[in-house]
């Protein structure tokens, strides 16, 4: 479903990532943890190329794009934009658009990407904002709704697009816990559909619960992943264990 | 009534005449070998004055704002019948009146211009028409300073770029204080601003002598020739043809008739035309502008003269609001180009466009007018004062408008581009739906001022021939010497076209602003 291979990624002098793989079957969850600062975000971001890798292939959805260090050409924008095409993101900050409505915010890429709006697309998302909860909201905009509402229409605003893949970067960083809990509720529900999702997160009792496979990272390497049982039982190696006795 | 029945009547006497001279010149003309300027008989031939204030030389009549008279005017009437050419006035200020020119706006300016050396350096000159000397205003219950010698330690005004000027210029003890308009000139001497006034005959005559508190005193001074002007270089024909009509009309005694209609004939002007001959014709045209001058006291009179400047107030508004209209679509949509190329655009582009910004900002805006309208023919790009005036202002505003919409597209989070592209639009997709309708908001009350500071700008405009509102208030309180009532109207004037859209701005900020007030 998803390849990422030998990634690298620096800014400036410093290297974020210093070849990052990773593979993701079709309907898995995968959860990214490790310490701030490790590279986990960068690596996500990777992934969509909302950041550029400097070195690497990805390969998803049947686009390959590969980087030898070489600039940023026009194809590989176009290419990038193919593999976006069903790639889903959802951000710690929401990024909601403050000028349209909850609907609106749903609707928006749809209409622009897909052109032109046909009353089934508006019927769809409302169907996907009752699915996250937020059917009543649908005309309010996004100053007036709480911090889960928020991130939960984030969440059906990137389903609108029908992506195959989820990716998630600390969606529930800025929440707190019982708040954090609407989005995960939903999270789970598009798990159980079989949605694909990778998830950068701090919430360990999540990444326990939810995932398929946990991937720890430190120091723009992945040290060890595997699922959950393996992963938080028994850690291969002492870095995962001093982060896992930090955090649990 | 009467009076225009005999002005009437002694224009119609002098048909025989006038057929006779243009007998004359057509003659002159084919002998000459300059049948160019038969082929252009039928186009009217364009003569330009500045009729913003200029008594007695080129004005709008005071009973009637509509009607221009004055006695280059008269002049120019009779000059077009002795040349058999249709004629056609064109209004231009003092200053573009020469630019105009070489720009083939009209092929000739009348305008009391001075024949001398230095002028015409610039231009052709007719034959002069008009011979005159300067004289010296004071005020009556002020110094009495009867003579250029006297003038030693006094503050003297007089009008810029002049013969008086250069008079003055060589007493080195003199205060000499220089002004644009004539009746600035006038007005400080009645307050006391300065001790005495040298200027020009006519102008001393019709500015200093119709006025109660002032007075012409001592001999004259020097002497000064008005002629016509023309394009340097270009206008040899015209000229000669013009020459020969001013020749006849001083013989046919047409110019002596219109000068003492506005009781300009002096005996300097029969000494230099060697014409001693004393026509029964009375002054009417000086008879009636005094009349007019000094008709309209009392409240009453005042109220019914402001009543008639409302007509030309709206006309000059409605000028203004389609010169502003249309610079502030160009510059919002010119800026917010330059903005989106300086912030997303490729390097070169980027750089181009901050190059823009800082030369457009860093020059005066009425040079960018006068280089448009009067700069660009030389490349050969001919622009009508309209387009140019837009084209000036909107390209001027432009260079502010981007950096305030830089300003705003930067203080849009950068997680709504993100947020944008992660949901498969492109970077335009993104700019144009998510990042620049937010930016909008953000800066809308900064473009309101914006557009409130271009409204009264477009004043500058009137250096290329558009009489828009400020150029109306400088016209009607120049030829009436009420500054402060019409000053007023016109200030009423500007807050009224402004006010609508300070209003309408705050109602769609109010509206467009209320679902995001809170930024994250």
């Amino acid at each position: 479903m998803l390849d990422a291979q030998d990634i690298h990624k620096s800014f400036g002098d410093g290297a974020i990532l210093g070849g990052v793989s990773l593979q993701v079957r079709k309907g898995e969850l995968v959860s990214i943890i490790g310490p701030s600062g490790c590279g986990k975000s960068t690596f996500l971001r990777c992934l969509n190329f909302l950041e550029i890798p400097d070195r690497g292939i990805i390969n998803a959805l049947g686009v390959t794009i590969a980087r030898d260090g070489g600039p940023w050409r026009r194809a590989d924008e176009q290419m990038a934009h193919r593999l976006r095409t069903h790639v889903g993101m959802v951000f710690q900050s929401f990024n909601l658009f403050p000028h349209l409505n909850v609907l609106d915010n749903v609707l928006l890429a749809p209409r622009i990407v897909k052109g032109g709006t046909s009353p089934s697309e508006r019927d769809e998302a409302m169907v996907l904002l009752e699915k996250v909860g937020l059917g009543r909201v649908a005309q309010r905009y996004p100053v007036s709704l709480s911090g889960g509402q928020q991130q939960r229409a984030a969440i059906a605003r990137a389903l609108a697009m029908r992506p195959e893949i989820m990716l998630y970067d600390e969606p529930t960083s800025a929440l707190d816990p019982i708040v954090a809990e609407e989005v995960l509720g939903v999270m789970r529900t598009l798990d159980d559909e079989g949605m694909t999702q990778i998830v950068v997160t701090h919430d360990m009792r999540f990444a326990q619960v939810a995932s398929d496979t946990i991937v720890y990272m430190d120091g723009g390497h992945i040290i060890e992943s595997g699922p959950p049982e393996t992963l938080c039982v028994n850690p291969a190696d002492d870095r995962t264990r001093r982060f896992l006795r930090t955090v649990l | 009534m009467k009076h225009g029945m005999r002005r009437h009547l002694a224009r119609f006497l002098t048909v025989p005449h006038w057929i006779l001279c243009a007998m004359v010149v057509v003659l002159l003309a084919g002998a000459g070998g300059v049948m160019p300027q038969a082929a252009r008989a039928e186009q009217p031939l364009r003569w330009a004055a500045d009729a913003s204030a200029d008594v007695p030389y080129t004005f709008h009549d005071l009973n009637d704002q509509s009607r221009l008279t004055g006695f280059e005017y008269d002049l120019m009437q009779s000059l077009g019948e002795h040349i058999h050419i249709p004629l056609q006035f064109v209004q231009n200020d003092w200053d573009g009146l020469i630019p105009g020119l070489q720009r083939g706006l009209y092929e000739m300016v009348i305008c009391g211009i001075e024949i001398t050396p230095e002028h015409a350096e610039g231009i052709d000159f007719s034959a002069p028409y008009y011979v005159t000397s300067e004289r010296i205003v004071v005020r009556r219950n002020g110094p009495a300073l009867s003579g250029l010698e006297a003038l030693n330690g006094h503050v003297v005004g007089t009008i810029k770029a002049t013969q008086a000027e250069r008079i003055l210029a060589n007493h080195p003890q003199v205060q000499v204080r220089t002004y644009d308009e004539e009746t600035n000139v006038f007005m400080d001497l009645v307050n006391g601003r300065t001790d005495a006034v040298l200027i020009d005959g006519p102008i001393a005559q019709y500015y200093g002598a119709t006025n109660p508190d002032l007075q012409v005193v001592g001999e004259p001074i020097g002497t000064v020739s008005y002629g016509i002007a023309f394009a340097k270089g270009k206008s040899a024909a015209l000229r000669e043809q013009v020459n020969t009509a001013l020749e006849a009309m001083k013989k046919d005694g047409s110019l002596h008739r219109i000068l003492t209609r506005w009781n300009l004939w002096t005996p300097q002007m029969a000494r230099w035309s060697e014409d001693v001959s004393a026509p029964a014709i009375e002054p009417t045209s000086w008879n009636d502008y005094v009349a007019a001058l000094h008709g309209a006291s009392g409240w009453h009179a005042k109220l019914v003269r402001y009543a008639s400047f409302v007509p030309l107030l709206a006309k000059g508004a409605v000028l203004t609001l389609l010169v502003s209209l249309c610079a502030m679509v160009l510059a919002v949509g010119l800026g917010l180009t330059l903005a989106l190329l300086r912030l997303y655009g490729p390097a070169p582009l980027a750089t181009l466009s901050s190059f823009y910004v800082e030369v457009v900002r860093g020059t005066p805006l009425l040079i960018q007018i006068l280089l448009i309208f009067y700069g660009l023919p030389q490349c050969g790009l001919n622009l009508t004062p309209f387009v140019a005036g837009v084209l000036a202002l909107g390209l001027n505003y432009a260079a502010y408008e981007a950096e305030n919409y830089r300003a705003g597209l930067q203080s849009v989070a950068r997680g709504q581009m993100e947020a944008a592209l992660a949901l498969n639009m492109t970077h335009v997709q993104a700019l144009r739906y998510v990042v620049v309708p937010q930016a909008f908001r953000l800066v809308m009350p900064v473009m309101t001022n914006d557009f409130i500071s271009l409204l009264k700008d477009s004043s500058l405009v009137s250096v290329i021939t558009l009489t828009e509102l400020t150029q109306t208030y400088i016209r009607l309180s120049s030829t009436y010497f009420d500054y402060f009532g019409t000053g007023l109207m016109v200030g009423g004037a500007y807050l009224l076209l402004g006010l609508p859209f300070v209003r309408l701005a705050r109602m769609a900020e109010k509206k467009l602003s209320q679902p995001h007030i809170r930024r994250r």
